[in-house]
């Protein structure tokens, strides 16, 4: 749906060009939620307005559907821009227009609907994101909350394919960032809208994502399925805002307990099987639990653990473990913070 | 009584004249100003149509209007008042000079004001497929309504000070009656009278210009 090319982007300044983005190259599939995450000067804000070009590359091709815009001008790209909605992180709605007239404004821009079908139009989008009770309020008398529902709405008023959310959920409240993500969503299964998600919380990715890349100063450094990316962070950066969001106790290696240590990751179904108990009696191991971490990445349900095994037949368990779909790393080293394990990404979703 | 001494019917014409001159100035003043002050911000640095050198060379020269005295410009214009209007005196050999001296003035209010709009606003309009003009008229003129007419309100507050310094050349209006009488035929009690009045007119527009920003501020 959506191709960057070895993209890169540099602004020029009196102190010279400023490079911004490296050589990136994204593929985003058609109906994914896709986020991309990163530290507050990563380039996140450059890259998602490059796949709408309100910044232009400096080299490297944008594509979507199949289409190479880059060098879009005048109504060409105007049109482009009408069929990409966009979700800012402070709102930017017009504060002279109530609620029902910022989401009519995209169409007015259009041109194409007579009053009583834009009426209509917004009607059904204000009640799709929940606020047909406030369509003759203005903005600054609704929450933050709802002040991003009128920007969703508005978003969607052309029936874009690709939606871009631009931390569209970093001025909200945990509670609020719930809604509105379970809205997002919502969004993305009923009408199969693309969606492309800016953020610097792993929990966003978490909670809403298929796939994940990791941006750092201008560089992809990370990328895959959420559930690799985010249970098996290979890179640093990406440790590190997998450890701002859980913790460090998933991740951390103590080298205090004797035994094996060993990462386990159950994921789907298995995340819920009583699994530890039995394989301890079997092959007849103690586990002693030096971290973990449970939850849910969209809907899948994980569990991991990092834990101490002695006594018995430690290898067999191991087996039988993996023989059950769970995901086992030998933790080697004695590093105080990221021993890189040694990473076997055999992925048994049970 | 003091009231006695006043010709209450001059004072009523003069302030007829004052009205007008402010009137008809203020109409020509934004339909001038306010086209220069959105090609200000246009043109200016960071926007749509950025053009470093039509904004210096415009700023520059709205500046040079700016930088001379009312009363000087006054005097400077006048063959070109005449080449226009016919005449230097009275209300219609006023109006020319009072707009260029104004426009540049509310010019600058206007671009103060436009760039005042959220950028992020601004970005939200293109990034719906707006064309800068559409953004312009359709977003960021009407985001900037409350700033435009405070700047109309300034504007029209200060060709009331105009106008009564145009009295000086012959312009006619309250300053005009104020400086006849009062200051060369020593009438105190009319010079007091057309203050009082200026001071109210004063009042009086900036009191509605606020209430109007009250109104059309959403933010």
């Amino acid at each position: 749906m959506i191709r960057l090319d070895a993209v890169t982007k540099s602004f020029t300044s009196r102190q010279g060009a400023a490079p911004a983005l490296h050589g990136i190259d994204l593929s985003v599939g058609e109906g994914e939620i896709f986020g991309i995450i990163g530290a507050s000067g990563a380039g996140k804000s450059t890259l998602v307005r490059l796949i709408n070009l309100l910044e232009r590359p400096t080299s490297g091709d944008v594509s979507i559907a199949g289409r190479r815009v880059t060098d879009l001008t005048g109504r060409d790209l105007h049109a482009l821009r009408r069929s990409i909605g966009m979700v800012f992180q402070h709102f930017n709605l017009l504060s002279g227009r109530t609620v029902a007239r910022n989401v009519a404004y995209p169409l007015e821009l259009a041109g194409q609907l007579t009053k009583a079908q834009i009426a209509e139009k917004v009607a059904a989008l204000l009640a799709r994101v929940g606020l047909s009770d406030h369509a003759g309020k203005y903005p600054r008398q609704l929450s933050g909350g709802q002040k991003q529902r009128v920007g969703i709405a508005r978003a969607l008023a052309n029936d874009p394919k690709v939606l871009l959310c631009d931390e569209a959920t970093s001025a909200l409240d945990p509670q609020t960032t719930g809604q509105v993500l379970d809205l997002l969503q919502e969004i993305n299964r009923d009408l199969g809208v693309t969606i492309v998600m800016i953020t610097h919380e792993m929990e966003v990715i978490r909670r809403a994502c298929d796939r994940v890349a990791v941006l750092e100063k201008g560089r992809v450094v990370e990328e895959g399925p959420v559930t690799s990316v985010f249970l098996h962070p290979a890179h640093p950066v990406t440790r590190a805002l997998v450890r701002e969001a859980e913790g460090d106790a998933a991740l951390v290696a103590t080298d205090a307990a004797p035994g094996l240590h060993l990462r386990l990751t159950f994921t789907g179904a298995g995340a819920h099987q009583p699994l530890l108990g039995r394989i301890a009696r079997d092959f007849g191991v103690d586990f002693a639990i030096l971290g973990g971490r449970v939850g849910h990445i969209r809907t899948t349900p994980f569990a991991q653990f990092s834990i101490a095994l002695t006594g018995g037949n430690g290898s067999a368990a191991m087996t039988a473990l993996r023989a059950a779909g769970v995901t086992v790393e030998v933790i080697e080293g004695a590093a105080p913070t990221f021993a890189p394990a040694r990473v076997e990404r055999q992925f048994h979703v049970v | 009584m003091w009231s006695d001494r006043i010709n209450w019917a001059d004072i009523g014409t003069a302030l007829s004249q004052t009205l007008t001159m402010v009137g008809i100035s203020l109409l020509l003043t934004v339909l001038i100003g306010l086209p220069l002050g959105i090609l200000l911000f246009v043109t200016g640095k960071g926007q749509p149509f950025a053009r470093p050198l039509g904004y210096g060379a415009l700023s520059f020269v709205l500046n040079i209007i700016r930088s001379v005295p009312f009363i000087i410009l006054l005097i400077v214009l006048m063959p070109v008042t005449v080449l226009i209007t016919g005449t230097s005196l009275g209300i219609r050999g006023v109006i020319f000079p009072l707009v260029v001296g104004t426009a540049p003035f509310f010019a600058r209010l206007v671009e103060t004001a436009l760039r005042e709009v959220d950028r992020g606003v601004i970005e939200a309009s293109l990034a719906m497929g707006a064309s800068p003009i559409q953004t312009i008229f359709r977003a960021v003129l009407p985001e900037a309504l409350p700033g435009l007419i405070a700047a109309v309100t300034v504007t029209a507050i200060v060709l009331v000070d105009y106008t009564a310094m145009s009295g000086a050349i012959g312009g006619g209006g309250l300053g005009d009656l104020a400086i006849r009488y009062g200051y060369h035929r020593f009438q105190t009690e009319i010079m007091l009278v057309c203050v009082v009045i200026l001071i109210l007119l004063v009042q009086l527009i900036q009191a509605s210009g606020n209430s109007l920003v009250t109104r059309f501020t959403r933010r």
